[in-house]
């Protein structure tokens, strides 16, 4: 954890590189990677709230970030609403669905919460896949704006790339807040024992429905973003592969650590990107890579430094010792 | 203080306690006593509305507190340790007593009054003073039911609910865990609930006790009595049938 002051440190310093990253990749095809980083950032994060923090996993979190993409895409496209309106409206409504169907649903445990998030999970799915006159069904939804902002319009992949980091810049300030709060301690308390949570005085029933909803709303917003940046949309990004895609980046990043979702996020979007000279056999790789972190670092990227710093100390006192 | 009516609680179809009524005085240490799957914990937790009885009353300090959910319960100063102690193993045991404050950093209290709290459940439990920063789940056995008692207390209970504290414990820490108890009611005038498997132990610093079989109340009596009776001797306290009658 850390006290105050450092964990304000961190956010300034990340903040800072976000800052001067497109100077490295100025224009280039990485920039527009970067963009997706930003956005999967923002998704992992969420997703990380629930599972890590809470210990109540969802495998629809894809499902949430379609409907934010969606409600947005369908909304400007289609009834000419205007682009951040719809952001505000996705985010509504997404937050009022996670809330309703947050409290039976959370009801569950383990294997049947998994089960019941995937349900719904491919219900929305199929929900976008037919209903055609509204979605464009499975060849997707086009002709979606640009974000503006008067004359000024977010159309290039420089301008989206601080349009998207500073809502992921922001929704990263508020969960560092949210988690080391009194309301963290307690989801870090449902996690560990949710009898004892609850016999403590935590309303857990209601946190985690809460958590669960904010968690819908985050995803939601990056599916706003998503949809006014790429301009066209279509089901096959919201499938159930990419909600277990959200789960391995925040298994790989670090459970119950915020920026191990931004490390989870960067190395399962960068990965592929890297990984395209190896065509086809890329998949191994990265089969591979996932099989190995979880033997050897199951803790996460997040936790490489404390396991690299003692053995560097351990070798400058050995080279003192020579001396 | 704590008065409970022909409740009956169940676990899906299992009809786990059939019109149980029993009651705590104020100051009073009284234990639940009985075989495994008697339905001790369970009276616990239907009082904490962690498995809410179906029907019956419960009434703390003249409120019914039946429809309450668990949170508004323990505002109502009602705290329970619950079976097998479950410490929040990632947390310091520091962190560990702030959460056991969790309600009163809504009031106006302020801070102060809690770090102060801390520092009196570390005078209670010296043991655990020197490990303020260590992770609860690095704890031994012992140390963790300290723990898990000093974290209930943090909220200030009027009633305190304990679910087989000496569990797994050797008999000298039973010893401390019980002192503990008996000091605790008379420094502070904390009412007790305690549920036991170690009968003897819990009858000899108990006022009342009660004999659970099968999700029945089967025997109310003094403390003192109940060590006495020769039933509760045969079936709780180890003693041969044989023991006592051919004495």
């Amino acid at each position: 954890m850390g006290t105050e002051r450092n964990v304000l440190l961190k956010y300034l310093l990340f903040s800072a590189a976000v800052l001067v990253a497109p100077i490295f990749f100025s224009g280039g095809y990485l920039l527009n990677v970067l963009v997706f980083v930003g956005i999967n950032t923002m998704l992992a994060l969420a997703l990380n709230l629930l599972l890590g923090y809470a210990g109540q996993i969802s495998l629809g979190q894809a499902a949430f970030f379609g409907l934010g993409s969606y409600i947005s895409g369908v909304a400007t496209a289609n009834y000419g609403m205007n682009p951040w309106t719809a952001l505000v409206l996705a985010a509504v409504v997404v937050g009022v669905i996670a809330f309703t169907i947050g409290f039976p649903i959370l009801k569950l445990k383990g294997h049947y919460l998994a089960m019941s998030t995937l349900g719904f999970g491919i219900i929305i799915y199929i929900l976008f896949n037919e209903t055609i006159d509204l979605t464009g069904g499975p060849s997707g939804l086009s002709g979606i704006p640009y974000f503006s902002v008067g004359e000024f319009q977010f159309d290039s992949d420089l301008k989206n790339y601080f349009l998207i980091w500073g809502f992921a810049l922001l929704m990263i300030l508020f969960s560092v807040n949210l988690v080391n709060s009194r309301i963290g301690r307690a989801l870090r308390a449902i996690h560990d024992s949710e009898v004892a949570a609850r016999v403590m005085g935590v309303n857990a029933r209601l946190l985690k429905v809460q958590i669960f909803a904010l968690s819908a709303v985050f995803s939601s917003i990056a599916g706003s973003l998503y949809a006014h940046t790429m301009t066209f949309i279509s089901p096959a990004s919201f499938g159930f592969n990419f909600s277990v895609e959200l789960l391995t980046m925040v298994v790989i990043g670090g459970l119950g650590t915020v920026y191990g979702s931004f490390l989870g996020a960067a190395l399962l979007t960068l990965l592929p990107e890297f990984l395209r000279t190896l065509q086809d056999y890329d998949i191994v790789f990265y089969g591979l890579l996932l099989v190995l972190m979880t033997m050897f670092m199951p803790g996460g990227l997040v936790r490489i430094p404390s396991l690299v710093l003692p053995f560097l100390a351990k070798f400058k006192v050995r080279r003192q010792g020579n001396a | 203080m704590l008065k409970i009516k022909n409740i009956n609680t169940y676990y899906g179809q299992v009809h786990a306690l059939k019109n149980v009524s029993l009651h705590v005085n104020a100051g009073e240490i009284v234990s639940l006593i009985g075989a495994n799957g008697a339905g001790k914990t369970t009276i616990l937790n239907s009082l904490s509305a962690v498995t809410p009885p179906r029907d019956g009353e419960v009434i703390f300090e003249g409120t019914s507190i039946s429809n309450l959910s668990t949170d508004r319960i323990v505002e109502m100063g009602i705290s329970q340790v619950p079976e097998g102690r479950q410490v929040f193993k990632d947390f310091s045991v520091e962190d560990n007593l702030e959460l056991g404050a969790y309600l009163r950093f809504r009031g106006r209290e302020g801070r102060a009054a809690i770090k102060s709290d801390i520092e009196d459940m570390f005078a209670l439990f010296p043991q655990l003073s020197s490990r303020r920063k260590q992770m609860a789940g690095t704890l031994s056995g012992g140390e963790q039911q300290m723990l898990a008692i000093g974290r209930a207390l943090m909220a200030k209970p009027k009633l305190l609910l304990l679910d087989e504290p000496s569990m797994g414990l050797a008999p000298l820490v039973v010893q401390e865990i019980f002192r503990v108890i008996t000091a605790l009611r008379a420094e502070r005038g904390t009412s007790v609930l305690l549920v036991e498997q170690n009968a003897k132990a819990a009858l000899k610093i108990a006022d009342r006790g009660y004999v659970l079989e099968t999700g029945k109340v089967i025997l109310e009596e003094n403390a003192s009595d109940l060590l006495e009776n020769k039933e509760v001797q045969r079936a709780y306290l180890g003693r041969e049938k044989k023991e006592i009658w051919e004495r």
